[in-house]
């Protein structure tokens, strides 16, 4: 046996790290296929679901409605679930990296490889987006066969722009929340269930946040995903319109992600340090 | 398969001892770690049990010791004597309260990264992905040591098959192959990256006679052939006796002896080196110290 040479230095090296945690993961997603499987089954039934309040609306409510009324209201839940479970799924795969190596025994031999903690978060973000992005696709497309919404003013461009930009902030959010599992093995990941609930709430996925109770309405102007929310329906609805005006939506997406994301790998590096000063790194949850 | 005569030629070819502060691989001087555990006898606090208050048990104890270049330097304690904590300590898995560790030259608080790419580890859990293939975890961890993937794969068919373990296991999930074969990926895992530094901690621990046969032959060939430096933990004083150059035996988190195994039976007039150990001590390899950290 030779050693083998190490590959360079630089980016290169830092890329070819982070596509460790994408080849890892999805060896992961295709052994675990059946609960894979599961899952997107019931994904697609939940979004199926909850679009179909909107057909009924006329029906529930007794109010006739026109079809440009339905339909808009089919729209606006079909984007609020579709973008959801995206979000949800970009927050989890971050968030719960720390966890999955939990259970599987492997933390300490990742955390000690020689790959930055950048390279390591980014690779594992990576994956989540083409991951969230191939699954939210597959229940567009079911979704799709089941209502025949209007589409005819979607402007796709802005739609990939609200996309991108909303993606960067629940990135951030996802490394913030990657850190409860690091700090406590045990809860670590049920609270991290508990911030994804709250941004659920208030962030009118499949309501307009001015329902909500006034004191919970400022939590929904700043959330990430009610701009990504309103971005994408307008995108959808009015995407015609000049792609100045989808600044608002998409400015401040941009802004939560340039301050989440550094701000997540700061905080993850504190928590890794008390982790190994306290020796909670290698307990098992 | 016997390890006898061909094991110690191997020893007399590879052993290349080198003076004390020159060549060292491994340095720690008045290394220190302290962890927080729940007092149960102090009782509840008005806040609830979550919050007990905390003593601290010292798990590592101002321990100095210094590994050379290309030697087995062997560890021995008993459950929960502060082993696996330096090694942690050495992997830059935990922080240390005091003290300094380098391994060649490199501190492990300061240059963290440059350490880990001289080191790896093999620990007494083989630790996998276990619905991925061997093969799959393998090359999982060949790039995040920036390994060329098809150079890598071939390496760890090499290694493998060295261990016995034949080529068409690679593809099988790990959770299908028995806790010596799982034992050997482990050790392939360790060696593929060619460390300078290997520490092994307790890498034969629940495995049959031949697997850990092989084991240790592998430990002494890689020696050998690549001058690696080995750091090891064990509770088995064959293994003690048969792999390591010298050996420390450490008692609660403290350093109590260290030499070569014959230089320990000598100074403390003891036939064998688990007659020292017991003297040292006062137990067994098998008993519990009362730490939570090994």
């Amino acid at each position: 046996m030779t050693p083998i040479p190490a590959g360079g230095l630089g980016l290169g090296r830092e890329l070819r790290g982070a596509y460790a945690f994408v080849e890892r993961n999805w060896n992961l997603i295709k052994r675990y296929w059946a609960w894979e499987l599961v899952w997107l089954v019931y994904s697609l039934i939940n979004a199926l679901s909850i679009t179909f309040i909107g057909k009924a609306s006329s029906a529930i409510t007794g109010v006739a409605l026109t079809d440009a009324q339905i339909n808009e209201f089919i729209l606006f839940l079909m984007v609020g679930t579709l973008v959801w479970h995206y979000l949800s799924m970009v927050f989890d795969l971050i968030s719960e990296a720390i966890q999955w190596e939990r259970w599987e025994g492997t933390i300490e031999y990742t955390f000690m490889a020689p790959v930055s903690r950048l390279t390591h978060l980014l690779g594992q973000s990576a994956f989540a987006l083409i991951y969230g992005i191939l699954h939210t696709a597959v229940i567009l497309g079911v979704v799709s066969l089941f209502f025949q919404v209007d589409l005819s003013k979607a402007n796709v461009l802005t739609v990939l722009l609200v996309v991108l930009a909303g993606s960067t902030s629940f990135v951030g959010l996802g490394m913030l929340a990657a850190v409860l599992p690091l700090l406590s093995p045990e809860k670590g990941l049920q609270m991290t269930n508990i911030i994804k609930a709250v941004v659920l709430l208030v962030s009118g996925v499949y309501y307009p946040i001015e329902v909500l109770p006034a004191w919970l309405q400022p939590f929904g102007r700043v959330s990430p995903a009610t701009f990504m929310l309103e971005g994408m329906r307008s995108a959808l609805l009015n995407g015609t319109t000049p792609l100045g005006a989808f600044l608002p939506y998409i400015l401040p997406l941009l802004v939560t992600g340039a301050l989440t994301v550094p701000l997540g790998l700061y905080v993850f590096t504190r928590a890794e340090r008390y982790a190994k000063a306290t020796g909670v790194l290698k307990r098992n949850g | 398969m016997t390890l006898g005569d061909d094991t110690i030629a191997l020893r007399r070819v590879a052993l290349t001892p080198s003076g004390a502060g020159e060549g060292a691989a491994l340095e720690i001087a008045g290394a220190l770690k302290r962890f927080g555990r729940e007092n149960q006898e102090a009782g509840r606090t008005w806040f609830g049990a979550a919050r007990k208050p905390k003593e601290l048990m010292v798990a590592v104890d101002r321990v100095s010791l210094q590994v050379r270049r290309g030697e087995i330097f062997g560890l021995l304690g008993a459950n929960g004597s502060g082993k696996s904590t330096l090694i942690r300590l050495v992997s830059t898995l935990l922080l240390l309260d005091g003290g300094t560790i380098q391994v060649f030259g490199h501190d492990v608080a300061r240059e963290e990264r440059q350490v880990r790419r001289l080191i790896n580890r093999v620990s007494v859990e083989a630790s996998f992905f276990k619905k991925l293939s061997a093969l799959e975890n393998l090359m999982y961890s060949a790039r995040l040591y920036d390994l060329e993937p098809r150079e890598a794969r071939e390496r760890a068919v090499e290694i493998l098959g060295r261990l016995g373990l034949a080529k068409k296991r690679l593809y099988e999930p790990l959770e299908n192959m028995s806790r010596g074969m799982q034992q050997k990926v482990a050790i392939a895992r360790g060696l593929l990256t060619s460390p300078l530094l290997l520490l092994l901690d307790e890498p034969t621990t629940g495995l049959d006679p031949r697997s850990k046969h092989d084991v240790q032959r592998f430990v002494l060939e890689m020696r050998a052939e690549h001058d690696t430096t080995v750091f090891l933990t064990t509770h088995d004083m064959d293994e003690a006796e048969r792999l390591c150059d010298r050996i420390a035996i450490i008692d609660g988190g403290k350093v109590v002896a260290l030499d070569t195994p014959a230089g320990l039976c000598a100074a403390f007039a003891k036939p064998t080196l688990e007659a020292v150990f017991m003297h040292l001590t006062g137990k067994s390899l098998d008993d519990d110290e009362p730490g939570e950290e090994d």
